[in-house]
């Protein structure tokens, strides 16, 4: 008998966020080159508040994609340990439902990686960055880094190259949700009107409902060997 | 009687190179196959085919009427696999492990957490269950593995080499699951190099060589020597073959 998707689904995310909560080696390191990122850009970058409107949002975005990918390539790393995603595969369960149970522990770590930036960055920045519109834009960001991301890290943690792979494979599959993500971002901080950027997150929440399409379709044919 | 398993002219290849040719199998409810060969004769690729985890390049492949790898999601609900990896998660304990199976495999609460209880004992690792599997020795992780592959009852259990790791005390213990099992009506296929152990379990002997059978008999009036001596005339034969 076959198990039920969404159990199937809800099985896997309890499963990473179990063994998160144990281990956490996956948010203490996202989190970790999240904190020095931005340290090191606020350092960097001595501007005025204009200018600084003007970068955080890129600042915010750079931080958030190179602390997905380290994370999305942990995550994979620990399925191919012990072989245990061939045990995964070996449960008769849909397979989008272990597409979509890995996208889900992969979303929420991010997710959580860059909620925790925004008091962070709002302090070192001086720019109140704790705002509905941002935390939509990053979420819809973010879900669209950990579609791709979960794709692309199944297919590049079966090679040697995997930690270079997966940057260089996903960062061009990902430019339109990055594209997205900043013009909204830099919008929504320069208080510019709604008709200026909002356009930019009905464009994110598309490119995420397509790329999840995709990705729901291609991840039976990577997962085959 | 219609065979559980059946492959026909069964083709593997990565690239150039052949894993399995035009390999036909039949597999009768409740045998016990020990597949013997050399390393790289096709026992693992056969078994990871069956699992349907692997597409065949050609050929037809049917478990219990189910086509393999199309209808193969139906059909992993009545397989258990232990592998010579151990197939669990290092960051959950014992215990954690199996209930995510168990979830994974739709089994209901209650009985589940019963069956894990039980399993856990059957396979010597009571006391140890709350303890974290990458704290495990080979051996242990081994006997958990063979508990997971349990755990759902399954009818087929395919074994590629399932006493690596094992010590003498987990080897016995894993045969006399195996025998249970056997017992039980399930349906075995072990790749194992173990011959002795091999005519000692297997109800029918199968060798592979270079991706094609050569050898398929009952096990009956085997013992590991008259095995080994039969694996060795047929290895014989295979290369002088080779030679001509």
């Amino acid at each position: 008998m076959k198990t039920p998707f969404f159990k199937a689904v809800i099985a896997i995310v309890r499963k990473d966020m179990q063994a998160e909560l144990r281990s956490r080696e996956l948010l203490s390191s996202m989190g970790m080159f999240a904190l020095l990122s931005i340290l090191i850009f606020s350092f960097a970058l001595q501007l005025d508040i204009v200018a600084r409107q003007e970068v955080v949002g890129g600042v915010l975005w750079v931080t958030v994609v190179f602390a997905s990918i380290l994370g999305l390539n942990r995550s994979m790393a620990t399925e191919r340990e012990g072989s245990s995603f061939d045990a995964l595969l070996l449960a008769p369960v849909d397979r989008a439902a272990v597409f979509f149970g890995k996208l889900g522990g992969n979303f929420i770590f991010t997710l959580t990686v860059g909620v925790l930036l925004l008091p962070l960055m709002s302090l070192l920045y001086n720019i109140v960055l704790l705002n509905g519109y941002l935390l939509a834009t990053l979420t819809l960001g973010t879900l669209g880094f950990s579609i791709t991301g979960t794709l692309l890290a199944t297919m590049t943690v079966q090679t040697r190259a995997r930690e270079s792979l997966l940057p260089i494979l996903m960062l061009p599959i990902a430019l339109p949700v990055l594209l997205a993500s900043v013009n909204a971002s830099s919008g929504i901080l320069r208080a510019a009107p709604l008709g200026d950027w909002f356009a930019w997150l009905q464009i994110l929440g598309a490119v995420d409902v397509i790329y999840l399409a995709l990705c729901y379709l291609l991840f039976g044919y990577v997962i085959e060997e | 009687m219609k065979p559980l398993i059946e492959a026909r002219a069964l083709t593997k290849a990565y690239g150039f190179t052949f894993a399995l040719r035009k390999l036909d199998l039949t597999v009768l409810r409740g045998e016990w196959v020990a597949l013997l060969g050399a390393n790289g004769s096709g026992k693992s690729t056969l078994l990871r085919l069956l699992t349907g985890l692997s597409r065949p390049t050609a050929g037809t492949l049917t478990i219990g009427g189910w086509e393999i790898p199309r209808e193969a999601e139906a059909m992993r609900a009545q397989l258990g696999v232990v592998s010579h990896k151990p197939l669990l998660y290092e960051t959950l304990t014992a215990r954690e492990n199996l209930r995510f199976f168990a979830r994974m495999y739709h089994l209901p609460k209650d009985s589940a957490e019963e069956r894990i209880t039980a399993l856990l004992s059957r396979v010597g690792l009571s006391r140890r269950g709350n303890d974290l599997v990458r704290t495990y020795s080979r051996g242990m992780q081994q006997r958990l593995s063979i508990a997971r592959a349990l755990l759902h009852n399954p009818d087929i259990l395919l074994l590629d080499e399932p006493h690596t790791g094992l010590d003498r005390d987990g080897a016995a213990l894993l045969d006399t699951i195996l025998q249970e099992a056997h017992a039980d009506k399930r349906t075995i296929l072990m790749a194992t190099h173990e011959l002795e152990r091999a005519a000692a379990l297997a109800t029918r002997i199968v060798i592979l060589s270079r991706g094609t059978l050569v050898y398929d008999a009952p096990a009956a009036g085997f013992d590991g020597e008259r095995l080994a001596a039969q694996y060795a005339a047929v290895s014989n034969e295979l290369k002088a073959a080779s030679n001509e």
